[in-house]
């Protein structure tokens, strides 16, 4: 597939022949894969970094007529566009990650959600698809595998950020309005229609290939000890290349920002919206799921931004993009909005603002989805790491309320 | 790709339940647990919820309703389960493993009330100017959580415009706490399904196809949804002050009817336990409100299965012996206005099976304004019809303008039971306390067949004592002990019955003219069914539609609400399957008390023939003031 430009990564972007990780699999027996992948401590890519191993262990384990394999290409979590260029330049590594999960965990039936603004980019994944199937990398006894058949459906999103999480994808799925699940059951039990699903990003599917190809072990050789392999990282904001990198886990923020041509940088944003807002105090932390985790949205703010604004627009976000079913995330997101917003017009009281953060805590543990249980992180961590902005206005003089 | 129509439920959870095991005592059908360090085992799939309960853990609930399935969206009920970094709504998760749980930890009880205090901060309602008042969940919630003060602040102005298009479902969104029973109720109870949560985030609120107003959607006006909802939300069409207005005024002469599930219910809205029936104390109650006659349904209730029995046997003798109208069988019952109007709407291709009698309420307000004026010598004209219904769908169906051949509006107001009581409040009376008093002539007393109308199965029972006793010459009691039918009760939600025709006897005098002998009937076996709750009305039709054994019966008992008029949707809230049951029980009992039990041998019943209806059951006379049509609505209103 063409490139959009050249790219140099050690994992994802190297060197890659269509084919090669499913005929090396093929060759291979199901536990061997899930073996593999359970050496490679390869973990989900899409934020929450569940271990690949053991969602995909669950799904095999669990006795059903129809299973699913469900890459999440919804991609709506602000800054990320990392799975875009996956699929656009290596839509191979991502449909043969699917084509792997479901011969490990015994699924004939493969689903892509992609993100409604991504339309444009259907055209192209249908196509590679007619190509896979011309060349029985997918369709019935995949190449030659007796008895192995596999195949790919592509499904436009709503345009919902909530679409991405992986229960209210499986509620769009069928047709339902795209609202999160309660769980237990998980998906790998009881996924789309009813049956074991599992539910991966884009990107996890892809490191897949080449984890087969060169072995778990291999994998562990980037990275940290306990964040393996390389990641990509969608960086934007204020720096001179913004792009999509890919880098080794255990990068620090100090390392990153040089990388991208970023100078007087006051805050990064890791994480998107639900993420959370770095200080430059704490710019040799690593980006690792032993210190910072993320799905890759890196947003860069130098010492222009106004941090207020930056929280308001997250705000906005959350306020606008729950799914509205549970109180704390409907009316919580709400309620910290009208909070930055008194900050704004300078109608706060501290008070108050301490009753916003004690709600925000809460939030975090009653909501019933990830939305609602990340979106204070960014009310909660700008509040405490830019007070000195927000309220003294720097020198701390003006506004001592 | 083509997206999975597995049903219209719009409720995420509805297939997502663990089963609980057959044998919790089996190995591993148990789980050892343990909440607020107590140790227990429970069955597998068992929710937290349950288990405390069971173990008399209180523990708040709001979106969570026994009768629906889980929601977990309110968050009130949260608790923490060791090893969990979130707080886990115990409404919503099922038990699997051996977990310890704790129910008051300082996180539990800060995020409750966090929970309830953000509601409040949205919701829109004073207390004191609402029908909820002392019965409002959120309002318990409050007190119990100790709210004296709106700590994130509190909303100034309505946000929506109240819905009260329909006759007989108010909404006023503003007191909604989005919990989504309505939904759950509208769509897994009643597969009706006109009520869905609209817009995302901040703008999220429970509406209608395309936001329409509630009389211009698919409605059954069931009220089942209002029974539910823990606020003042939703609420029935209520028309006491007209009724206030009509006693007032010294020109109009007020009658009342009352159905039979009111008085197994009432006395709940007055403090007492639910079962306790207060037929005698009601009378004296309404009375004192300044009805000038009240008269009981049952008695049209008895009319009903005069003419309803008698549409039956004529139906079956045309279909059986002269080949004709055989799609006409089964015949469905028409008392219940929810069924009907979902009837008409989703299967209005049947509309030729409803018997055309119609229902006890309707029958009563043309007789009243046509019999008792002439025998009372009052002007129908300031004659005003009032019938307490257990039914918020009674509203719509007195509005039906096919339901004026008195020459007047035959029945003027349909009032829920919750309603009267609020009358009963208003003069001050405390209707436990009240002596008891009879009913009005020159109806008088009715039988317990028309009693038992009031709970499922009950409509049947009573056709049957009438039927079984009219062809066979025979009586109910030889078969049924103390004619207590009991094949055809309960709240299974779909019950079968097959009664073999052994012998026939003479053909009354009433029947004559069509026939002259039972012989055709003679071998033949009776097969009736009852469904309740238009969720399993459903799936009866479409058993019906794909020819299957429910094709093959002779009469189908069809109720709106599920556990039929006793879980009427303008009954006492909270209505719960305990409370049902126990309602049922009250007026299984009091017909067992009482003289007369079969409808065909009420002697006001014989004389309303004798007197006025003269050409008999089914006879013109009744054909012009006792049935109706119906409209084949299918998606539209009209
Ligand atoms: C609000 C919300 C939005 C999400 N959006 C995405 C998304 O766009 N793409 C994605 O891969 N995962 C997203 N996730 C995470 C998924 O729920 C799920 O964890 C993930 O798809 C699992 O794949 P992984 O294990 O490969 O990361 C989102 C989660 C939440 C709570
Ligand atoms: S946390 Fe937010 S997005 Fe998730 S279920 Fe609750 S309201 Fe919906
Ligand atoms: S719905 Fe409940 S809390 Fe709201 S005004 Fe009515 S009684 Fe009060
Ligand atoms: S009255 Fe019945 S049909 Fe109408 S919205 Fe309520 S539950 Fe649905
Ligand atoms: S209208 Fe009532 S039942 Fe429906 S969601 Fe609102 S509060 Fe709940
Ligand atoms: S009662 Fe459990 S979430 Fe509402």
């Amino acid at each position: 597939m063409e490139k959009l430009k050249e790219r140099n990564g050690k994992v994802l972007f190297s060197n890659y022949t269509l084919g090669e990780g499913v005929r090396k699999a093929l060759s291979l027996s199901r536990d061997d894969i899930l073996f593999e992948v359970k050496d490679s401590k390869l973990k989900g890519r899409g934020g929450a970094g569940f271990p690949v191993s053991t969602k995909w262990m669950l799904a095999a384990a669990a006795i059903a007529d129809e299973k699913y394999v469900i890459c999440n290409a919804d991609e709506g979590e602000p800054g990320t566009f990392k799975d875009r260029v996956l699929l656009v330049e290596y839509p191979e590594l991502v449909f043969e990650g699917m084509i792997i999960a479901g011969y490990a965990i015994g699924a004939k039936n493969g689903i892509v959600y992609l993100r409604g603004e991504y339309e444009y980019i259907r055209k192209s994944l249908e196509d590679f698809l007619v190509q896979m199937r011309k060349d029985n990398l997918l369709g019935k006894n995949i190449c030659g595998k007796e008895g192995f058949d596999f195949d790919i459906k592509i499904f436009l999103g709503s345009a919902a950020y909530i679409c991405g999480e992986e229960t209210a994808l499986i509620e769009s799925l069928e047709g339902h309005r795209g609202e999160a699940r309660n769980r237990p059951p998980y998906p790998v039990n009881t996924g789309y229609d009813g049956m074991p699903t599992s539910v991966n990003n884009v990107e996890t599917f892809a490191c897949v290939p080449h984890i087969i190809i060169n072995g778990g072990e291999w994998y562990n050789n980037f990275g940290t000890k306990k964040s393996s392999g390389t990641k990509l990282f969608s960086v934007s904001g204020d720096c001179e290349k913004p792009d999509v990198y890919e880098w080794e886990w255990g990068i620090t923020i100090n390392e990153l920002l040089e990388k991208v041509g970023a100078k007087n940088t006051k805050a990064v944003q890791v994480g998107g919206a639900s993420g959370i807002c770095v200080p430059k105090s704490e710019f040799d932390r690593k980006i690792a799921y032993e210190d910072i985790p993320t799905g890759g949205s890196i947003i860069i703010f130098n010492e222009n931004r106004d941090m207020l604004k930056v929280l308001k627009n997250f705000m906005e976000f959350f306020v606008e993009e729950s799914c509205g079913q549970c109180t704390p995330c409907r009316i919580g997101n709400t309620k910290l909005l009208e909070g930055v917003e008194m900050i704004e017009n300078e109608e706060y009281t501290f008070a108050y603002l301490n009753k916003l953060k004690d709600l925000g805590k809460t939030m975090q543990v009653a909501s019933k989805c990830g939305l609602g249980q990340s979106s204070p992180n960014s009310f909660l961590s700008i509040l405490e790491n830019f007070k000195d902005e927000i309220f003294y206005h720097e020198a701390g003089v003006e506004n001592g309320n | 790709m083509e997206t999975k129509k597995n049903g219209r439920a719009p409720v995420s959870q509805k297939p997502h339940r663990i089963e609980k095991p057959e044998h919790p005592e089996y190995i591993g059908g148990s789980v050892k647990i343990q909440i607020n360090e107590k140790e227990l085992t429970v069955p597998l799939g068992t929710t937290i919820l349950e288990a405390c309960r069971d173990n008399h853990i209180h523990v708040p609930t709001l979106c969570h309703h026994d009768d629906l399935c889980i929601a977990g969206v309110c968050r009130v009920c949260v608790v923490e389960v060791e090893n969990m970094h979130a707080l886990q709504a115990s409404c919503a998760f099922p038990i699997t493993a051996p977990i310890k749980i704790n129910t008051a930890t300082p996180m539990v009880r800060k995020a409750r009330k966090h929970i309830i205090d953000l509601l409040l901060s949205e919701h829109y309602g004073e207390c004191y100017s609402c029908f909820r008042n002392n019965n409002c969940e959120l309002q318990t919630l409050a007190k119990e959580y100790g709210v004296d003060h709106y700590n994130f602040g509190h909303i100034e102005k309505p946000k929506y415009k109240i819905d009260n298009s329909s006759y007989s479902v108010v909404r006023d969104m503003d007191k909604c706490v989005l919990c989504k029973r309505c939904i759950r109720t509208c769509i897994d109870l009643q597969e009706v399904g006109v009520l869905e949560a609209i817009g995302r985030g901040d703008e999220t609120h429970i509406g209608t196809f395309l936001d329409k107003q509630l009389s211009d959607v698919i409605c059954i006006n069931c009220g089942q949804c209002i029974n539910r909802c823990p606020t003042g939300a939703l609420r029935a069409n209520d028309p006491r002050d007209e009724i206030w207005e009509a006693i007032d005024n010294p020109k109009k002469h007020v009658v009342i009817q009352t159905a039979p599930s009111p008085r197994a219910a009432i006395g709940e809205e007055f403090g007492l336990e639910a079962g306790r029936s207060m037929t005698g104390e009601l009378n004296t109650a309404l009375r004192r409100i300044g009805f000038s006659k009240v008269f009981d349904t049952n008695f049209t209730a008895d009319l009903t299965i005069m003419e309803e029995g008698t549409e039956l046997i004529l139906r079956l003798y045309k279909a059986l012996v002269k080949g004709e109208d055989a799609d006409k069988v089964p015949q469905f019952t028409s008392c219940s206005p929810g069924w009907v109007k979902y009837l008409e709407h989703f299967y209005p291709e049947y509309i030729d099976n409803l018997s055309t009698a119609k229902s006890p309420q309707q029958m009563f307000g043309a007789v009243i304004k046509t019999f008792y004026a002439q025998e009372a010598n009052i002007d129908p004209a300031d004659i005003v019809t009032v019938a307490v219904m257990p039914c918020s769908a009674k509203k719509f169906e007195c509005n039906r303008s096919e339901m004026d051949d008195s020459g007047f509006k035959d029945v003027d107001y349909g009032l829920t039971t919750r309603e009267l009581a609020q009358m009963i409040k208003e003069t001050g009376i405390h209707l436990p306390e009240l002596p008891k008093s009879e009913f009005d002539n020159p109806f008088g007393e009715a039988s317990g067949a028309g009693l038992i109308f009031g709970a499922t199965g009950g409509v049947m029972e009573a056709a049957l004592r009438t039927v079984i006793e009219l062809v066979t010459g025979g009586k109910v009691e030889d078969l049924f002990e103390n004619a207590n039918i009991t094949p055809v009760r309960g709240f299974e939600g779909i019950r079968y019955v097959e009664l073999p025709i052994t012998e026939v006897g003479e053909v009354p005098e009433m029947y004559k003219k069509y026939f002259d002998s039972w012989d055709w009937l003679k071998g033949a076996t009776l097969k009736v069914a009852v469904a309740h709750g238009t969720a399993n009305a459903k799936k009866v039709m479409e058993d019906i539609k794909a020819g299957g054994k429910f094709s093959e019966c002779h009469f189908i008992e069809f109720m709106g609400c599920p556990g039929g008029c006793i879980g009427g949707g303008g009954q006492p809230i909270p209505t719960n399957a305990t409370i049902r049951a126990k309602r049922a029980e009250a007026i299984y009992a009091e017909d067992e008390g009482l003289p007369i039990r079969k409808s065909h041998e009420n002697p006001h019943i014989g004389y309303i023939y004798e007197k006025f209806l003269t050409d008999g059951p089914c006879g013109d006379k009744s054909h012009k003031l006792l049935h109706t049509t119906y409209t084949k609505r299918g998606e539209y209103i009209a």
